[in-house]
C-alpha cells in the first residue's frame, strides 16, 4: 500500500477516523494496548509556543481517533504533520480552531492553548478563535462569489474595514501576499469559482490572510494541485511563515521536508515523533517514522 | 503469442459476441419500452388538452345581435322629459321585447313570445339603461343597437347546435332557429371577442358569467398563502437542517412533516373548519382562510424541497464560510442559502401552483358559495378558479360546459406561467 501516493485522501475527519479503525489491523507493528501508553519520542514542547495541545484525546461517537497527543506550535514556524491516511493528522489539525465542532459526534479532551487561554473553554468564542486561526482546506473552496467577494468577506463579516476604500487596500494587500494579485487584478468581480485550482486555492489563502489571523492551518493544500502550483504554494507558505505561525498537514514528504521546520509524525491516532524537520528525514528514531518516511510501509 | 493464448482469447471474443447481441437488443427494448411510456403519456396529455380547448375556446366569443330600438317613453313607463331616477328605475325590457316583435310579427302565442325574447340577454336591459342614462336625449327616438345574445341562442350562432336533431332534444327551438337565421342572413348578428368572461364576476346566465372574481379570490387566497408558508417553511427547513440537534425529537418532527406532505387536502379543509372558523370565528368563505389552510397544505412541500436544497450544498462551503469566523447565521444566509435557492424558489413555487389547483379544503370552508362581487380584500366572500371550475361544472346550463373548459385553460395558463417562473428563477439563480 503506496501511502506517499495517495492524494484523494478523503477530505471529511469522520472518515479518516473509521478508516483508522479499519486500517489498526493492517498495521501489525503494535497493539492497541501499546498504543495507549506510548510516549512520543523527540521534542514535542518549545520554549516560545503559540499553540500548545495537553494530553489531547478525540473520539468520533465510540471510536477514538486521537491518543493522548501533546504537542506545541512555535511562533513564527512551520510545523507540518505527516503520516498515512487515517492517522489523524487532519482530524488533529481540526482540533485547534475547532472546526471539529461542527460535526456531532466528535468530542474532544485535554486541553489546547492559543497565547496561553484554553480555547476549549466554555467562554471561548469560536467565531473569535476562527478569526484568529485561520484554515486553508484540502480542496479549494472559494464561496460561489466574486473573487473580491471572497477576500473582502471575511474583513466585512467581521467589520476590520470602514471604508469602501479601506477594503480595496485589503482585497490587494491579501491577495499580493498570496501571490495571485497580479493575475487577478482585471477580472476581481468574476466569480473566484472560475480560476484554475491553483488560483483558487492562492484565493483561499488570500481569504484565510485577509482577517490577519495568527494562525493558518493548512489541510493538505496541494493534494489537489499539479506541480507547478503546488510550488507556488510552497513559495507562499515560506513567505508567510515571516508573519504567521502555520501548521501544514501534508502527504507528501518532499513538501514537508521543503516549507517546515518542525515535522510531527502520527501513526494510528498516536503522536509517534516529532521533532526538528532536517532531524526527523535525516535521523528518524522511530522505526515506525523510518518506514514512513523511506516510503517502505505497507 | 503462442497458439494456446491465440485460441483461448479467440474463445473469449466468440463468448463476448454472442453475449454482446442479447446486451445490445435487451438495451433496444428498454429504450423501446421507454418510448412507449413517454408516448403514451403524451397521447393522453393531448387528448385531454385538446379536448379543453376544443370545448374552451368557443367561450372567448360571444354574439351580439343588433336591434332597433325606439326609445318610446310610454312603454319605458316615464314621462317626456323623465328626471335621472326614473330613468334608472324605467323598464328597457319593454322596448327590447316591442322591438323584437316589430321584428319577427309571427311570434303569435305567449310561449312563442318568450321563446322570442330568449334571443336577448337580459344584459340589454342594463346595456340600454346605460345608454339613456348617458345621453338622456334618445328618449323618443329610435336607434340601432348591438345587444348581447342569450347564451342559447349564441350557442347557435356559433354552430354547437345541430338543427338536425329532434326539437324536443335541443334547448334552441325551431321557431328561434329560424329568427335566428334570419337575423344572421340580414348581418345583424355579430361575433365578438368575450370581455365579459375576464371582466365580470360569476352569474347565473352563462353568458353574463365570467372569471375576474375567481382570478381574484385566487389572487388574495395565494397571496395570503404565500406570505404564511414561503417564510415559515424556509425558516423551518433551515433550522431543521442547519441548527436543530439530531436527534429522536427532530426525527419524529421528519418523519410528521413528511407524513403531513401525504395528508389528504380535505383534512385540511375540516381542520380549517373546526379552527380558524369555528374557533377562531374568522369569516368564511374568505381568502384569509382559504390561505391560512392552503398555507398548512403546501407547508410540508416548501419544507421538505427546501431542506433537500440545503442539504445539497456542498459542506466545503459551509467549512469555508466558518474557517473565517462566519457565525453560524451569517454561514447560512451569506452563503447557504443563496446556493440553495434555486432549489427552495423551485420548491415553493410547486407548491404555490398545488395550492393555485386545490378545491377540497376551500370546499370546506365555504369558498365554494356563489359569488358575484369581485373580492376587495382577504376578508371578502370569495371564490377561487378551480371552485369557479366546479361550480360550472355542476351546471345544467349548456353555455356553461364551455365556460369551465375556458376558466380550466386560464387556470392552466397561470400554472405554466408559475412553473416557467420557477425555471427562469432557477436559471437565474444558477448563473450567478
Amino acid at each position: 500500500m503506496s501511502v506517499i501516493a495517495t492524494v484523494t485522501e478523503k477530505n471529511t475527519a469522520s472518515l479518516e477516523g473509521k478508516a483508522q479503525m479499519d486500517k489498526s489491523s493492517a498495521f501489525d507493528m503494535q497493539s492497541h494496548a501499546d498504543m495507549k501508553a506510548y510516549e512520543t519520542i523527540g521534542k514535542p514542547f518549545v520554549k516560545n509556543s503559540k499553540m500548545s495541545a495537553r494530553n489531547v484525546n478525540v473520539f468520533y461517537g465510540e471510536k477514538q481517533a486521537i491518543l493522548d497527543v501533546s504537542l506545541d506550535i512555535g511562533r513564527n514556524e512551520v510545523l507540518a504533520m505527516i503520516g498515512p491516511s487515517g492517522c489523524g493528522k487532519s482530524t488533529f489539525l481540526r482540533t485547534l480552531n475547532r472546526m471539529n465542532d461542527i460535526i456531532p459526534i466528535c468530542e474532544v479532551r485535554g486541553e489546547i492553548t492559543l497565547d496561553g487561554e484554553d480555547i476549549y473553554e466554555s467562554d471561548q468564542d469560536t467565531v473569535m478563535l476562527r478569526a484568529r486561526v485561520g484554515m486553508v482546506f484540502q480542496k479549494p473552496n472559494p464561496f460561489p462569489k466574486s473573487i473580491y467577494e471572497n477576500v473582502a468577506y471575511g474583513p466585512r463579516i467581521h467589520g476590520l474595514a470602514h471604508s469602501t476604500a479601506e477594503m480595496d487596500e485589503i482585497v490587494e494587500s491579501s491577495l499580493r501576499r498570496a501571490g495571485l494579485f497580479e493575475e487577478v487584478k482585471d477580472q476581481l468581480d468574476k466569480p473566484g469559482t472560475g480560476l484554475s485550482g491553483g488560483q483558487q486555492q492562492r484565493l483561499c489563502i488570500a481569504r484565510a490572510i485577509a482577517v490577519s489571523p495568527e494562525v493558518i492551518l493548512m489541510d493538505e493544500p496541494c493534494s489537489a494541485l499539479d506541480p507547478i502550483a503546488t510550488a507556488r504554494i510552497e513559495e507562499l507558505i515560506d513567505e508567510l511563515k515571516e508573519n504567521y505561525t502555520i501548521a501544514i498537514v501534508t502527504h507528501s514528504m518532499q513538501q514537508a521536508a521543503r516549507v517546515s521546520q518542525r515535522t510531527a509524525y502520527f501513526h494510528l491516532g498516536k503522536l509517534i515523533e516529532v521533532g526538528d524537520t532536517k532531524e526527523i528525514f535525516t535521523m528518524p528514531r522511530h522505526q515506525l517514522t523510518e518506514n514512513y518516511i523511506t516510503g517502505r510501509f505497507g | 503469442m503462442n497458439s494456446m493464448n491465440e485460441s483461448s482469447r479467440s474463445s473469449t471474443t466468440i463468448a463476448i459476441q454472442a453475449s454482446l447481441k442479447k446486451r445490445y437488443a435487451r438495451e433496444r427494448r428498454f429504450q423501446w419500452y421507454g418510448r412507449i411510456a413517454v408516448l403514451t403519456g403524451f397521447v393522453f396529455l393531448f387528448i385531454l388538452l385538446a379536448d379543453i380547448v376544443v370545448k374552451g375556446t368557443p367561450a372567448f366569443t360571444q354574439h351580439f345581435i343588433k336591434l332597433d330600438i325606439d326609445f318610446n317613453a310610454q312603454e319605458m313607463g316615464v314621462g317626456q322629459t323623465p328626471s335621472t331616477g326614473e330613468l334608472a328605475a324605467a323598464d328597457y325590457s319593454a322596448v327590447v321585447k316591442s322591438s323584437l316583435r316589430e321584428m319577427f310579427p309571427d311570434a303569435k302565442g305567449r310561449s312563442e313570445k318568450k321563446a322570442l325574447y330568449r334571443l336577448i340577454s337580459i344584459r340589454a336591459e342594463y346595456t340600454l339603461r346605460d345608454m339613456v342614462l348617458e345621453n338622456p336625449a334618445l328618449i323618443g327616438t329610435r336607434a340601432e343597437v348591438w345587444l348581447l345574445a342569450h347564451s342559447e341562442a349564441g350557442s347557435y350562432l356559433k354552430g354547437q347546435v345541430d338543427p338536425a336533431t329532434p326539437e324536443s332534444d335541443r334547448r334552441v327551438k325551431d321557431m328561434q332557429i329560424a329568427w335566428l337565421d334570419t337575423l344572421a342572413q340580414a348581418g345583424r348578428t355579430e361575433s365578438r371577442f368575450n370581455t365579459t368572461f375576464f371582466l365580470s364576476g360569476d352569474s347565473r346566465e352563462p353568458e353574463l358569467a365570467g372569471i375576474k372574481a375567481a382570478l381574484y379570490g385566487s389572487f388574495y387566497t395565494l397571496l395570503v398563502t404565500f406570505c404564511l408558508a414561503f417564510p415559515i417553511g424556509v425558516m423551518a427547513a433551515i433550522y431543521l437542517e442547519e441548527f436543530a440537534p439530531r436527534n429522536r425529537l427532530t426525527d419524529l418532527i421528519e418523519i410528521n412533516i413528511n407524513n403531513l406532505a401525504a395528508v389528504p387536502s380535505i383534512v385540511f379543509g375540516l381542520l380549517g373548519l373546526a379552527v380558524f372558523i369555528n374557533f377562531f370565528e374568522l369569516p368564511r368563505s374568505a381568502p384569509l382562510v382559504g390561505g391560512i389552510v392552503l398555507s398548512l397544505m403546501t407547508l410540508p412541500t416548501i419544507i421538505i424541497t427546501s431542506r433537500a436544497a440545503i442539504q445539497a450544498v456542498s459542506p466545503s462551503i459551509h467549512e469555508a464560510a466558518l474557517g473565517v469566523g462566519a457565525s453560524k447565521l451569517q454561514t447560512v444566509f451569506h452563503h447557504v442559502l443563496p446556493v440553495a435557492m434555486p432549489g427552495v424558489l423551485t420548491g415553493s413555487i410547486i407548491g404555490m401552483a398545488q395550492a393555485l389547483g386545490e378545491t377540497a379544503p376551500l370546499l370546506m370552508i365555504g369558498m365554494v358559495a356563489f359569488i358575484m362581487d369581485v373580492p376587495a380584500g382577504v376578508t371578502d366572500p370569495s371564490t377561487v378558479l378551480p371552485v369557479q371550475i366546479y361550480l360550472w361544472a355542476d351546471s345544467p346550463e349548456r353555455g356553461f360546459t364551455e365556460k369551465t373548459s375556458a376558466a380550466i385553460m386560464v387556470l392552466m395558463a397561470f400554472l405554466i406561467l408559475m412553473n416557467g417562473l420557477a425555471v427562469y428563477l432557477r436559471k437565474r439563480f444558477e448563473l450567478k
